[in-house]
């Protein structure tokens, strides 16, 4: 009996270890998926990083290629006595044209000639126009001048086409590759640091387009969404946890808020759309309307954010104030609000930082236009610098997409230098 | 005067409203001789009580006038046009009166409408004038009588603390209600648009057509199709992009989720879990851009290397990104439910012999339930309503297929490309964008509620 009883006890404790084994392994594959799911993670946001930055980084360079500009009376149209609106209705694209078939007299059929003046950017002859206005003692004579490359000769100048591919599938021509070599040779060619790309507004040419106007617009957007909803959010937040009574009206606030976190942001717009601009007449396209409907979207991030920020204030400093007599208001008005505010700038910072990404419910209220001038103000139409980035992600132009990189990027560092303020408030307010 | 002038001229009003008020309490204490003592309340407090009566009718009436302002004047110089121009249909009118008020405004020297359009925009440019500058002086006036009365009531015995604490109440009650005007004004607006889409197309048409073509003639004379609204494709389209991006970004979501909280050091959750938030705080445009230009080519060619056919703007590559989007959101919900999961169910289990992957999966994982599926509704819900990765990276051709390596068009591309572009609202084609605006928001919102339902149960389970 007594046999048999420790028998099966080495019997089950043998199956235990074996089946042990078989349970560890388990645990550790267990283990690895977790460690996967994380790489995993991680090798998604490098990936969409490293190519974001990998097609990005060119368009902060610009080639310019040296010219010998032959500011010719008869190829510019004016005589000796040109007053200065001749001088500046002036023919500056024939000059260079002109300038550039002397420099390169083998382009003889007009095709050649065609691609010879591809070389130099369209936008050149406004800087030669510039220049002249400046000192019109240039004209009559032949001057080395920079002039931007025109997209496609700059990015065969950024080593961006293959020479392999047969002629017909590259934009840029054999012929055009052979004078491009032949001005890199003679040291004509300069990359130097894209200007343009800060201080200028869109454009048909990916070598003149800039992000200048939509900056503007988003700083304008961005300007009416934060005087709106700041005050709103915050006085807002303050009537529900310091004023309203527990009552269905409050309850249906409190879920009303918590619901339209939630609603789809398109949704905002086709509300922007039917009341905004259709039943109040508001311009389209304008920072006004985008900032009002950005503000409702970020609202119930504010509120949501200041609520928690007020709540976390010691009840101590409450019953101090309201010992020495102040009233609730002054209470809240000297006393907590300014110990939540670190915690309520927090949140409003990342409110505006979800506002600066936005992009569809923009859509929505037009400001999907073509914008060359920066807007002078909020009733200007203007676009956004996401919305910048959708248009130009959708024109076929190669040196298109090193534009959208480049504007990603600099979308991306402004979100990370408003998080940043964010985590640093966060991290101050820890503190005390 | 404009109105940023009308704004200031009131800004200033309250000023001097304010240092009446205070001056007037002063002087009044000092009459009776009791000192600033005798005064009920502060200074200040008269100051700020004139303030705000010198302000708020007047901001009241200044953004009533201003809000209904253009309406009226449409109403009133149409009712002068003769009525051959009065029949035009709705959208030519709107056009006709545009170009009237160019012609008020002094714009389009060059080209001169016929004589009664003319007529019309002189009466305009009277009435614009005289309404403005009616305005101008009525806001003023209200400004100007609103802060002298306050002015005249201030005695020692007035309350004005009081006064002010209560009116101030009343703003932040007011703004606390703005986010329930929000709702109201969406489900409102989208569903008057979406009953006069509904007035011309029935609603079985809508919700059980199988053919999504909306293409029809904005004006009369255009040559175009009939247009057909039949809204299941779209629905199936939305449905297959959110489960292959579910597909995704729940496993590794809830991987990470299970890793970070129950395996990983405090030192390496401190340092992953903000690294991979940051995929949340990448703008929607962004992760577009890259399906589009990266990863919809990248399947393309991987699908075409295995010799599949994969079209161009593959749902595959939206849901994948999408999928890649959503992943911190279902990390830190599943996380928050994980660590809401009471440790004396783990030690119970741990005490028992059970390694500490059984306890997740037969422990853990099933009182966490409830909470994780609630987490994948609220996942599925961004999905659905996410719009800029499926604009730039989906298709527009409608296609009834669940087959993930075709192009399919979802609920938002769709009314995106309705409303981008021409709009004029009495055509179809651009209310049907509003009856997709409000089947999304019906749908969002039911998961919405629906997951933070189960979420509160499941919370208060454990408290």
């Amino acid at each position: 009996m007594n046999n048999m009883s420790k028998q099966s006890h080495y019997k089950t404790t043998t199956a235990i270890q074996a089946s042990l084994k078989k349970r560890y392994a388990t645990e550790r594959r267990f283990q690895w998926y977790g460690r996967l799911a994380v790489l995993t993670g991680f090798i998604f946001l490098f990936i969409l990083l490293a190519d974001i930055v990998s097609k990005g980084t060119p368009a902060f360079t610009q080639h310019f290629i040296k010219v010998d500009v032959i500011f010719d009376r008869e190829k510019l149209g004016i005589d000796s006595s040109a007053t200065p609106t001749e001088i500046a209705h002036a023919d500056y694209s024939a000059a260079i044209k002109s300038s550039l078939r002397t420099m390169f007299p083998d382009a003889s059929t007009r095709g050649e000639k065609k691609s010879l003046y591809r070389l130099i950017s369209v936008g050149a002859q406004y800087s030669l126009r510039d220049m002249v206005i400046d000192n019109p003692a240039l004209i009559g004579t032949t001057r080395e001048i920079w002039l931007p490359a025109h997209s496609e000769a700059g990015s065969y100048l950024k080593n961006q086409v293959s020479k392999d591919l047969p002629e017909s599938e590259r934009k840029i021509k054999d012929i055009q590759i052979k004078w491009l070599d032949t001005l890199v040779e003679e040291g004509r060619t300069e990359s130097r640091f894209n200007r343009t790309f800060f201080t200028s507004g869109d454009s048909r040419e990916p070598e003149m387009a800039g992000i200048k106007a939509a900056l503007y617009g988003s700083f304008y957007t961005l300007l009416v969404t934060f005087l709106l909803a700041f005050p709103i959010g915050v006085m807002a937040a303050v009537y529900l946890e310091e004023f309203a009574p527990r009552n269905r009206l409050t309850d249906l606030i409190e879920i009303n808020i918590n619901n339209l976190a939630a609603v789809p942001s398109i949704v905002f717009g086709l509300l922007g759309l039917a009341v905004f601009i259709n039943f109040f007449e508001l311009p389209r396209s304008a920072p006004l309307v985008g900032g009002i409907v950005l503000a409702l979207i970020t609202l119930p991030t504010i509120i949501i954010t200041s609520r928690a920020a007020i709540g976390a204030v010691s009840p101590s400093i409450h019953q101090a104030a309201m010992g020495v007599g102040a009233s609730k208001l002054q209470t809240v008005v000297h006393h907590v609000l300014p110990v939540a505010m670190p915690g309520i700038l927090t949140g409003s910072i990342i409110g505006m930082a979800q506002a600066l990404g936005e992009t569809a419910p923009l859509l929505m209220i037009g400001m999907v236009a073509f914008i060359m001038d920066v807007p002078g103000g909020v009733t200007d139409p203007s676009t956004v610098l996401p919305v910048q980035i959708f248009l130009w992600a959708d024109s076929p132009e190669r040196g298109f997409t090193e534009k959208t990189s480049a504007a990603i990027m600099v979308l991306m560092g402004f979100l990370v230098l408003m998080n940043a303020l964010a985590v640093f408030l966060r991290k101050r307010f820890e503190l005390k | 005067m404009q109105t940023t002038t009308i704004f200031l001229t009131l800004l200033a009003l309250c000023v001097l409203s304010f240092f009446m008020g205070r001056n007037r309490s002063r002087v009044v204490a000092m009459r009776l001789g009791g000192g600033l003592a005798s005064l009920h309340s502060l200074p200040q407090h008269y100051g700020y009580m004139a303030a705000m009566w010198a302000a708020i009718p007047a901001l009241f009436l200044l953004v009533l006038w201003s809000g209904f302002e253009s309406t009226i004047l449409y109403k009133l110089v149409v009712a002068q046009l003769p009525q051959s121009i009065q029949d035009m249909p709705t959208s030519e009118l709107g056009l006709y009166y545009n170009q009237l008020q160019g012609f008020a405004q002094g714009g389009f020297g060059g080209t001169e409408g016929d004589p009664a359009q003319v007529a019309a925009s002189e009466h305009y440019r009277v009435l614009a004038s005289s309404s403005s500058q009616l305005k101008a002086a009525m806001v003023l006036i209200v400004a100007v009588l609103g802060g002298l009365l306050a002015v005249r009531r201030v005695t020692p015995l007035l309350r004005a603390r009081n006064h002010v604490e209560k009116i101030f109440e009343w703003i932040l009650f007011g703004s606390s209600l703005v986010a329930v005007l929000t709702t109201l004004g969406i489900i409102l607006s989208i569903l008057f648009e979406a009953i006069r889409f509904f007035k011309v197309i029935p609603l079985q048409d809508f919700l059980f057509g199988l053919q999504w073509s909306p293409q029809m003639a904005i004006r009369a004379d255009q040559v175009a199709a009939s247009g057909s609204f039949g809204f299941l494709p779209l629905l199936v389209g939305t449905l297959l992009i959110s489960t292959v991006a579910l597909l995704i970004a729940v496993p590794v979501g809830l991987m990470s989720a299970i890793y970070l909280s129950e395996y990983a050091s405090r030192r390496f959750r401190a340092v992953t879990k903000p690294v991979l938030e940051i995929l949340a705080g990448v703008p929607t445009v962004v992760y577009g851009f890259f399906a589009a230009l990266t990863v919809a080519p990248f399947i393309r060619e991987l699908g075409e290397s295995v010799g599949l056919s994969v079209a161009s703007e593959s749902a595959m590559a939206a849901g994948l990104v999408m999928g890649i989007m959503i992943i911190p959101f279902v990390m830190s919900l599943s996380d928050d439910i994980i660590n809401a999961v009471p440790d004396s169910l783990r030690e119970a289990s741990l005490g028992m012999g059970a390694t500490m992957s059984e306890t997740i999966r037969k422990v853990v994982m099933p009182a966490a339930l409830p909470g994780i599926v609630g987490g994948i509704l609220l996942a599925a819900s961004r999905a659905i309503g996410e719009t800029m990765i499926v604009v730039m990276a989906a298709g527009l051709s409608a296609k009834l297929t669940i087959n993930p390596l075709e192009a399919v068009t979802t609920i938002t591309v769709q009314i995106v490309s309705l409303l981008v572009g021409d709009q004029e609202f009495d055509n179809p084609k651009t209310l049907a964008a509003f009856a997709l605006g409000l089947v999304l928001f019906f749908v969002t919102l039911l998961l919405n509620v629906v997951a933070l339902y189960v979420v509160r149960k499941y919370r208060e389970q454990y408290e």
